[in-house]
């Protein structure tokens, strides 16, 4: 009897651990394959295929507008993906366009192009621009499918549109031969895919976060989405096509083991309540 | 009148932007891309309120010394301090606000957002629980999700990423677009009811 108690009693304590030794479980798991620099094979999905093929079909010359609608809170999921963009765009010597409807969204951009652009020797302007932050979600989107030039009369460092040469003949998002979208939330690809894809014929594809993905499956089988990233799996992904390991493939170690230690976490609950509840009646 | 006059002005507004979707004639196409630049100005205004309503409500939290009023010290200075950065030295690379954005305010979002990691643990240990035929269907989904989106998953069964795409690409996708469509259905629903004054909640009356 008493050692049924003691057993119970074990459970239930089992059962209600305290919650900071699994905080420093996760620190641990997240930390150490940092750390010690630890890499990962992943496989390549279908829906991340589709958005580096559509990138990687386009004639150089081509223009991409980029879509950065994220802030720092999503960060360590979206920056991955634009780097990954960047690097694949200049490589194909793709032109870009980039802009934000996230207020915080341009400097992030920014600081992509300014770590990227001279590996590439790409120049401000002529190969690539930002256009900023324009508050207005949906009204926006159609705005700039409609007129760029008058969404955007300058640029994020304040230079007018027609003093940038690339911008020379480009007066609409049908001029664009893609719309990639890093998006962590509204107003993002989905609006993008709602707003602009269907109506003005431009593929769009881009990244989400991990948690927004499933969401994001009808419009990859519709075809109104070329393809989609989601998550830091997804960056990793495209790293791993492009065969430059960056941030996401770095990260993938890291979230493999949180994710193991949270399905460990899981059974062992689990168990947990089977054999209270088995004792109980 | 009261009542009148804007439910005519947001049938018109209403009928000129879904014609102007259908037709490109300039006769539709001119007023619409006008008022989609009155919405842009009217929502960029709302942040200029919103800024405006916080300041007021924090600094009367400071002085009444209401809930948590010492942090709201801390945000009124913070305000204050990028609005003058920002004023005075523009927002661009290299000023002062792109200094305090870039080492302040991106490392504590992301801060914020990456304790998740450890709530989602937590709370997955304390809460998800096989209680019923439906949690348990939800619960091995999961496992099976999280297993195939990671590495380890595909060394424990190559077909598990398969798998998991199977999952996302059918259950979950027939789900979604159930619910995408239902939404989608009311979001049309309300849309007309608006735009044919049947729905006036937006005038700040339920008649």
């Amino acid at each position: 009897m008493s050692e049924a108690v003691e057993k119970k009693s074990m459970i239930a304590k089992l059962s209600q651990v305290d919650r900071r030794l699994i905080y420093l479980i996760v620190l641990i798991c997240a930390t150490v394959p940092l750390l010690v620099g630890a890499r990962v094979e992943l496989s390549v999905s279908p829906p991340v295929r589709g958005l580096y093929d559509a990138v990687d079909e386009l004639p150089p010359g081509s223009y991409v507008y980029l879509a950065a609608d994220y802030d720092p809170g999503s960060l360590p999921e979206m920056y991955p993906m634009n780097i990954a963009f960047v690097e694949h765009m200049f490589s194909k010597d793709i032109k870009i366009i980039a802009a934000s409807l996230w207020a915080p969204g341009p400097p992030l951009s920014q600081r992509v192009f300014d770590d990227i652009a001279p590996r590439y020797g790409k120049v401000y302007g002529e190969d690539y621009v930002n256009l900023g932050f324009k508050e207005g979600r949906e009204a926006v989107m159609v705005s700039i499918a409609e007129d760029l030039r008058a969404t955007f009369p300058e640029d994020y460092f304040g230079t007018p549109y027609d003093e940038i040469p690339m911008l020379e003949g480009i007066g609409n998002l049908t001029d664009m031969s893609l719309i990639v979208n890093v998006s962590a939330g509204y107003p993002g690809i989905k609006e993008w895919v709602q707003q602009v894809a269907t109506r003005y014929g431009v593929p769009v594809g881009g990244g989400v976060t991990a948690v927004s993905g499933p969401e994001m499956y009808p419009y990859i089988q519709s075809g109104q989405l070329v393809g989609l990233l989601a998550g830091m799996k997804g960056a990793g992904e495209y790293e791993q096509i492009l065969n430059k390991p960056g941030l996401g493939l770095a990260g993938m170690a890291a979230q493999s083991s949180v994710h193991v230690a949270v399905i460990v976490f899981i059974v062992l609950a689990n168990v947990f309540y089977f054999i209270e509840r088995r004792k109980r009646y | 009148m009261k009542t009148e006059v804007p439910v005519i002005i947001a049938f018109i507004a209403g009928m000129l932007m879904i014609v102007s979707l259908f037709s490109p004639h300039p006769i539709f196409a001119e007023p619409a891309a006008v008022m989609r630049n009155w919405a842009i100005i009217i929502t960029a205004f709302a942040y200029v309120l919103g800024v405006a309503n916080i300041a007021r409500i924090s600094a009367a939290a400071v002085r009444t010394r209401g809930r948590d009023w010492r942090y709201k010290i801390v945000l009124l200075i913070s305000l204050g301090a990028m609005l003058a950065a920002g004023l005075a030295g523009g927002i661009q690379g290299g000023s002062v606000f792109d200094w305090g954005y870039n080492n302040v305010m991106v490392p504590m979002q992301s801060t914020m957002f990456s304790l998740l990691a450890f709530f989602i643990a937590s709370a997955a240990f304390r809460a998800f629980r096989a209680r019923s035929v439906e949690a348990t269907l939800l619960l091995v989904t999961a496992v099976i999700v999280m297993l195939g989106r990671v590495p380890v998953g595909e060394s424990i069964w190559s077909g598990l990423p398969a798998f998991t795409e199977w999952i996302m690409e059918v259950p979950n996708m027939a789900a979604k677009r159930g619910i995408m469509i239902g939404a989608a259905l009311g979001a049309i629903s309300t849309g007309l009811k608006m735009i044919l004054g049947l729905e006036r909640s937006y005038l700040g009356s339920d008649k």
